[in-house]
């Protein structure tokens, strides 16, 4: 790679190394396109990364890999984006979930990789609307989400088509959005229908050495493939000339040219790093929605205290609120836990210590006014109150991790169990979204009206990730995959 | 160069493309999409090793000409020859 990028011309330039960006630039790389990969920050994986404390490696992002399917399983995006990539289905080591729930006041509804499993919770539960979620699933099976031509319509409508219990309905959704919606309340129905097959018809797997798998095994092929990647390198302006691109002029001042470009960085934040638009453009589709997590490491295996699900999605409301957290920096009333031990790693294979992570929604602008000593007194308080609701969720620790030793005569309670076995804790807010995906707001899923085709004003300039709207983490490689096909290789 | 031998040459790409596929017994008259799973995606990936290992051009309007070995080896026998 040159020492400076001034003056350098590519066929296609891409902002951003997360998993959009990344396999965008595999593509590219493999069609022997001339491709550099821009990234902001040290570390690639954007929303999906990870970090060390104190020696401990931490994942951000990725609490599962959804779109999870065995090998050998046909015409799923799994199976299409690793034939796309080029890598082998073993080199993700997916190894699948042993089961979650979505747990609400009144009942529970459990599910695995198995959608038959489900399907009986749900008869079980609510005997009254097994038609109507059959009848659902079988539209969601047939809906041609992946249209990039497709017009948004209401997903909630069209689930309160089948299903006529507000129960059961706000139970589908809490997992659905939470894994993806940018939007608050309500989501597009294709949308909805990628986010529903990826969770309940495919399912949940993590390879045991979590997302920095993922990222490296990337990271690799695209380099091997002889694409150039350019870290801590943040881009000042996109220069444009009438109705194209015409040079992107880095953070350092280097000014480089390029045939495409693919931006990752976000639908509004790219349009505000064009020379032609207003530093304020299109303000109407800045996502609302942010988060918080606690992540809590273990000195034993969650299932030594009788905690055996993968991911809890709860919600202690009588409707279920997604929206953006008004009042206070968190809202603790709805999240999702997640056990990153309770996987099915194979015999003898197992994280060493156990991890407890609970995410919730957190509202960007209160976090990000605090000062640096009012920040860190709020991070400690809101962990102790999401511990709080977390232990009220989670089953009654059992087993003989639960009690001090063996001749006590009571149990410890759930919060002292929990500061028994805690080694270490960290919590990561909107603030830190923020300057790690450079999302505004520190919106997770981004903007809430999505691109699908991936066009922007400028004729040359395209949109992949977050905001061309495929979810999650192998969403995210597909849209790259999509872009890149669409718009730099189709017919080139 | 003979259409029998830019058939192999496609059934080495497919093989390349998509390792998972079982090509033996293919039939030449019939779509390769009906034998095996393969889309739009993957058809695009074939043009583009047709281009990378052997500098062979398909535009774009000329993908249905890729439907099944035989059309393949009709379609891209002359262009190779024409190399």
């Amino acid at each position: 790679m040159p020492a400076s990028l001034n003056g350098e011309h590519f066929e296609t330039v891409i902002i951003g190394a997360g998993m959009a960006g990344l396999a965008a630039g595999i593509r590219l790389a493999l069609a022997g396109k001339k491709v550099i990969i821009l990234e902001r920050h040290n570390a690639s994986g954007g929303l999906n990364s990870f970090y060390s404390q104190a020696g401990r490696k931490f994942d951000v992002g990725l609490h599962a890999m959804t779109n999870y399917v065995p090998k050998g399983t046909k015409g799923t995006p799994l199976t299409k984006l690793l034939r796309q990539l080029r890598i082998p289905y073993d080199a993700l080591d997916l190894c699948p979930q042993n089961g979650s729930k979505i747990a609400f006041p009144s009942c529970e509804l459990g599910f695995t990789n198995d959608f038959s499993f489900l399907e009986a919770e749900v008869a079980r539960v609510f005997p009254n609307q097994i038609d109507g979620f059959r009848a659902l699933a079988e539209e969601v099976r047939t809906l041609d989400a992946f249209n990039l031509g497709a017009i948004p319509t209401s997903a909630r409508e069209a689930v309160q088509r089948h299903i006529k219990d507000p129960l059961l309905e706000d139970m589908v959704f809490c997992p659905v959005m939470y894994y993806g919606s940018a939007q608050e309340h309500d989501m597009d129905y294709g949308q909805f229908a990628i986010m529903f097959r990826s969770l309940f018809f495919e399912g949940f797997a993590r390879p045991l050495e979590g997302v920095r798998v993922i990222i490296k095994l990337l990271q690799d092929k695209y380099r091997s493939l002889g694409g150039i990647r350019k870290m801590k390198c943040g881009i000042q302006q996109i220069k444009t000339e009438g109705s194209k691109v015409s040079a992107i002029v880095l953070d350092n001042g280097d000014i480089l040219t390029a045939e495409k470009i693919i931006s990752t960085a976000g639908a509004v934040e790219t349009a505000r790093l064009c020379e032609d638009q207003p530093t304020d453009a299109e303000a109407s589709n800045i996502g609302q929605l942010s988060f918080t997590e606690t992540i809590t490491a273990l000195d034993c295996q969650p299932t030594d205290l009788g905690w055996d699900d993968t991911i809890i999605f709860f919600n202690t409301r009588e409707r279920f609120h997604y929206g953006r957290c008004e009042h206070d920096l968190v809202d603790p009333t709805s999240g999702v836990i997640c056990f990153p031990n309770n996987y099915q790693y194979g015999e003898g294979r197992q994280l060493d210590e156990g991890f407890l992570r609970v995410t919730a929604m957190a509202n960007h602008d209160k976090w990000c006014a605090l000062d640096e000593a009012d920040y860190l007194a709020k991070k400690a308080y809101w962990y102790d109150e999401l511990q709080k609701v977390t232990l009220r969720i989670l089953p009654e620790p059992k087993g003989k991790n639960a009690y001090p030793d063996a001749s006590a005569p009571m149990p410890l309670s759930a919060s002292d169990l929990l500061d028994k076995h805690r080694i270490a804790s960290d919590m990561f807010t909107p603030r830190t979204v923020r300057k790690y995906t450079g999302h505004l707001n520190g919106a997770i899923y981004g903007a809430p009206n999505k691109i699908k085709d991936g066009r922007t004003h400028l004729e040359n300039l395209y949109l992949a990730g977050t905001d061309q709207g495929f979810l999650g983490i192998v969403g995210a490689m597909l849209s790259g995959i999509s872009m890149a096909n669409l718009h730099a290789l189709q017919g080139s | 160069m003979t259409e029998d031998q830019v058939k192999q040459i496609v059934i080495d790409i497919i093989d390349e493309i998509a390792p998972d596929e079982d090509t033996t017994d293919l039939k030449g008259d019939v779509n390769l999409r009906d034998q095996m799973d393969l889309d739009s995606m993957d058809f695009l990936d074939i043009v583009m090793e047709l281009r990378k290992q052997h500098g062979i051009e398909v535009p774009e309007e000329d993908y249905p000409k890729l439907a099944s070995l035989d059309s393949c080896g009709e379609y891209l026998t002359p262009k190779f020859n024409a190399k």
